[in-house]
């Protein structure tokens, strides 16, 4: 199965479970905004943030391990942010010489890609604790609360439903393509036509999977009407906060600022 | 191959704040106005249809081909949301499918989801749309247009969508811009003619299986004039500004200099730690070790707190 279309959620009764959608949404985007806000090079800060995030994963009960191992995700996308250590302004730190060209490293461009890398590492360990230790559903009332509106989250949630059910489609497509493709270990056999062709084959895979989509949801839009659906979805009303919840989350935007004064006044 | 990540996702951390804010913005007023003209169809049937069609996106996104060795040429899906369900209602599909993305599979960063979202639905359904538009007008809704629009559209919104993200890396300070706009329109030029072969793929089912589906989005749309100039604009002021960009000696500085809040917004920052490029050794050890000894007390003071709730709750 693709990872992709695997539910992250893991159920756990632990104390970051039990915390309200609500609090985890915002406090999960003000710790990322805070990373955000850390200047380049500020390792102390960035240290205190990674072992905030480490400990919150303990406390979820999810397990570290788990966690980075989602979180190498981000790895690929540093390449982008490579040529920043030669290209930057500073003292020079190691020279390469690839063939006719020289490329100097500096100590200014290594501390700006470090940063860079520790703080996408860290925010997205932040995301994956949040949707590991909360349903869905959960965050779209969340999303609600914090007044993004109520056709966009219905949207969303209309799309969590179906994405495993047309998931498991594209893969069952792509079953019969695989079975009906021959291959062969010879290196000089080449297997399926031109680029186009194959492009093509795909092409027709993706043009089923939307038209079976589109009379999905005639049948899905059906079965809503027959519910008694009038164009209006109705949520149920948000559970009432919890002091703890409050507590969580007053003490948590109350550390952020703090580092964020740490960084910007030390 | 476990993930299929696509240097499309800009993850948390790579885009400052200032550039991430500006397009949260943008994407925000364009959502809210795409929301508004869906809402006024009153299609209700609308609603459904573009959850389903936001996961077969998702969904589709996985159907790959190979195009030259380890290479694969898979759907992002833009062009052909724009195609089937007319613009308004695309920008809402392209978002969800980026927001969800980004919300559970960490597939692009919360902070930076507003640029995710500028890129991939706003940027790239006004491309699609504008691009789209003109070749049926050109063809009179003939069958070429169909196709030859559809891959147009679909690489052309790509290519555009490459070359913002390079030039928001750029103005972030995390790529040069002269290695990150070159380097993601070479990659996507490339990536784009397998979105746009894929694309026409599609469309041939559809044109002999359901040709009414493909008349959605070929009517004329409320708003949609608007669109098609933003799109147009979009790409010819990406054009424009991206070679130049990249083409200058110091493409960053350059760029950091013409927005000019670049430096404002760094500068103040660097002063506040004057030995901010050679921090005191002496120092930072001193100051790493502390951290590490509040961090270690902060776990330690967060694990008892839950022995603590635990046990009372166990006993309660």
């Amino acid at each position: 199965m693709h990872v992709h279309y695997q539910d992250p959620y893991r159920p756990g009764r632990s104390l970051i479970h039990a915390l309200d959608a609500r609090v985890k949404l915002l406090v999960t985007i003000a710790f990322i905004l805070t990373v955000a806000l850390i200047p380049p090079g500020f390792w102390p800060v960035y240290i205190l943030l990674l072992s905030l995030i480490i400990s919150v994963e303990i406390l979820s009960e999810i397990g570290v391990v788990y966690v980075l191992r989602r979180s190498i995700l981000v790895l690929p996308f540093m390449l982008a942010a490579l040529p920043i250590i030669f290209t930057l302004q500073g003292a020079p730190l190691f020279t390469l010489s690839l063939g006719g060209w020289t490329l100097t490293a500096t100590q200014t461009g290594m501390e700006r890609f470090i940063s860079i890398v520790l703080k996408s590492w860290t925010s997205v360990q932040a995301a994956i604790v949040l949707t590991s230790t909360t349903p869905f559903p959960d965050l779209l009332l969340a999303m609600r609360s914090v007044k993004i509106p109520r056709m966009l989250v219905t949207i969303f949630g209309m799309m969590w439903r179906y994405l495993f059910v047309l998931g498991d489609e594209t893969l069952r497509m792509m079953r019969a393509r695989a079975s009906r493709s021959g291959q062969s270990d010879t290196p000089s056999l080449k297997a399926g036509g031109s680029i186009i062709w194959r492009a093509h084959v795909t092409g027709g895979m993706a043009g089923s999977l939307f038209i079976r989509a589109f009379e999905r949801s005639d049948r899905i839009y059906m079965a809503m009407v027959a519910r008694g659906y009038d164009g209006d979805v109705r949520t149920l009303a948000q559970p009432k906060t919890s002091l703890l919840n409050w507590l969580v989350l007053v003490f948590s935007l109350l550390l952020f600022t703090a580092l964020l004064a740490l960084a910007y006044l030390l | 191959m476990l993930y299929s990540v696509e240097p499309m996702h800009i993850p948390d951390g790579f885009l400052s704040v200032p550039v991430a804010a500006v397009l949260w913005i943008v994407s925000i007023i364009v959502v809210g106005y795409a929301l508004m003209r869906v809402n006024k169809d009153l299609d209700e049937r609308k609603v459904p249809l573009m959850g389903v069609l936001a996961a077969a996106i998702f969904a589709g996104q996985m159907l790959n081909f190979t195009v030259i060795g380890g290479t694969s040429g898979h759907l992002m899906g833009a062009a052909i949301a724009t195609i089937l369900l007319g613009p308004w209602a695309a920008v809402l599909v392209m978002t969800t499918v980026v927001s969800v993305q980004a919300l559970i599979f960490q597939d692009g960063g919360l902070l930076v989801l507003g640029a995710n979202i500028f890129n991939m639905a706003i940027v790239g359904v006004a491309v699609s749309y504008m691009v789209y538009t003109t070749f049926q007008k050109l063809s009179g809704g003939k069958k070429w247009g169909v196709f030859a629009g559809g891959f147009a559209a679909a690489w052309f919104s790509i290519e555009v969508a490459a070359l913002g993200v390079g030039l928001q890396l750029a103005l972030s300070g995390t790529s040069p811009a002269n290695i990150a706009i070159p380097t993601m329109a070479g990659i996507h030029a490339l990536i784009g003619i397998g979105e746009g072969l894929i694309t026409v793929g599609t469309l041939a089912v559809i044109y002999a299986a359901r040709p009414d589906l493909l008349r959605a989005g070929a009517e004329p749309s409320p708003g949609g004039v608007l669109l098609w100039v933003a799109g147009l604009a979009i790409a010819a002021a990406l054009a424009i500004i991206s070679p130049l960009a990249s083409a200058h000696p110091d493409g960053l500085e350059w760029i950091a200099e013409q927005q000019g809040f670049l430096t404002t917004a760094k500068e103040p920052i660097y002063n506040i730690i004057p030995d901010y490029v050679f921090p005191g050794v002496t120092n930072e050890a001193l100051a790493t070790i502390l951290a590490g000894i509040t961090g270690t007390l902060i776990v330690f003071a967060v694990a008892l707190i839950v022995a603590y709730t635990r046990r009372s709750r166990q006993t309660a």
